[in-house]
């Protein structure tokens, strides 16, 4: 969430200068006043950097499982083409090989091997598709969600061409008809408008956890604040090794995969 | 100049016919029909007075657009006092849950074609 709005800003901004202008006693007054929280800091799920954490042990203990699939598709109304041309994907499976190009390790577990791999859009730190977005349709949070503006989105795809991970699709069609069952509290795409993960955006402001953590039927997926010690990605980071896809681009991934 | 009488009168038609419709209209004392918008039955207040969001509500809407995706603010403050979600389909689409008999009659009526609807889904007719 952005930190402080536009109001709170200038309340703060004048009381600065008030303080500075009037000196000690007034500032001795002032001080005893808690800081002001923010009004995103008052509702609903609140952090600074967030973070998912996947164990590809526990995902797909179940052979096949899609839950976290069918969860994210069908509330965020992700078409569904058989063609792999025309694909919409927001969270999918991809073989081990594919997904970790780079990992050089070749006798890491032969379970992790074997086993195709969650991926979605990494939220990158250092995110490529923001650089190159003509239009400012894609862009990063405060809270490090690289989010996206379909209102604003042109098609160019220059984003498509950026991602190295290939996290984001190209609506070639017009989706609404291969939308199972439309799910009205939310948007459909149009032709011509790219579409990726975003980290449930919507779900986060009022407290919901992310569609695909929810469903998850292992617990495989973890969600939190990078910046809060104590949260459970930091702590699950703190005690296993983590991996995440091609670091050596400098994107900075925030989806972290468990070893 | 030659013709100038052919020309003149000629130009002259041209004009009578042109603004027939005007003539014609006035003539009959009728002008075009107003479009028969049905209103909510329920709910009274909007979140704005009546004259500006019958002249302004695609700002409002357009606000409330980028406020919630682009600043992630979802809550709006009516001069009256009370909260609302900034929601198209949720709010506005609340109330005026016929957008057949709303929206679409007003805007057939001004020949406007808004792409909101390319991507929000009204409540009754699907899709
Ligand atoms: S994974 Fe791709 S789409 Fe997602 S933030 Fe990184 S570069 Fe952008
Ligand atoms: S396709 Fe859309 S989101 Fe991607 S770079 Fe172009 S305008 Fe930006």
């Amino acid at each position: 969430m952005s930190g402080i709005d536009r109001r709170n800003f200038i309340k703060i901004a004048g009381l600065t200068t008030i303080i500075g202008l009037s000196g000690k006693p007034l500032a001795d007054a002032f001080a005893s006043q808690p800081a002001q929280a923010s009004a995103a800091e008052k509702e609903g799920h609140v952090g600074k950097r967030w973070a998912l954490v996947i164990d590809p042990k526990k995902c797909l203990e179940k052979e096949g499982c899609r839950a976290c699939i069918d969860a994210c598709h069908r509330i965020h109304n992700v078409p569904q083409f058989d063609n792999r041309k025309d694909e919409i994907k927001w969270i999918w499976k991809e073989e081990y090989e594919k997904a970790f190009l780079d990992q050089e390790n070749e006798f890491i577990e032969d379970s992790l091997k074997e086993k195709p791999v969650l991926v979605l859009c990494n939220h990158c730190d250092n995110p490529p598709c923001v650089r190159v977005c003509p239009t400012q349709a894609t862009w990063k949070r405060q809270d490090g969600i690289v989010m996206m503006d379909w209102h604003r989105c042109i098609g160019c795809r220059y984003c498509v061409a950026a991602c190295p991970y290939g996290s984001r699709s190209f609506n070639w069609r017009d989706p609404r008809p291969f939308i199972k069952e439309i799910d009205k509290d939310f948007p459909t795409r149009t032709r011509g408008v790219v579409e990726k993960c975003t980290f449930c955006n919507e779900r986060l402001a009022k407290g919901l956890p992310l569609a695909c953590v929810e469903a998850c039927p292992e617990k495989a997926m973890a969600f939190g604040d990078l910046e809060d010690p104590e949260s459970e990605v930091r702590q699950l980071l703190r005690n296993r090794f983590a991996i995440r896809r091609k670091p050596y681009l400098g994107t900075q991934p925030v989806v972290f995969y468990l070893v | 100049m030659y013709d100038a009488g052919k020309i003149i009168t000629g130009l002259i038609l041209f004009l009578v016919l042109f603004t027939t419709p005007i003539w014609v209209n006035l003539a009959s004392g009728t002008s075009a029909e107003r479009p028969d918008i049905k209103l909510p039955v329920d709910e009274k207040q909007c979140v704005a007075a009546t004259e500006y969001m019958k002249a302004s509500h695609m700002d409002l809407i357009y606000e409330w657009r980028d406020q919630v995706v682009r600043e992630e603010l979802r809550a709006y403050h009516s001069l009256s006092g009370k909260e609302y979600e900034m929601s198209l389909t949720k709010t506005c689409l609340g109330c005026h849950s016929n957008k057949a008999e709303f929206c679409d009659r007003c805007h057939n009526y001004v020949a406007v074609s808004p792409y909101c609807w390319d991507c929000h889904t009204e409540p009754k007719e699907g899709i």
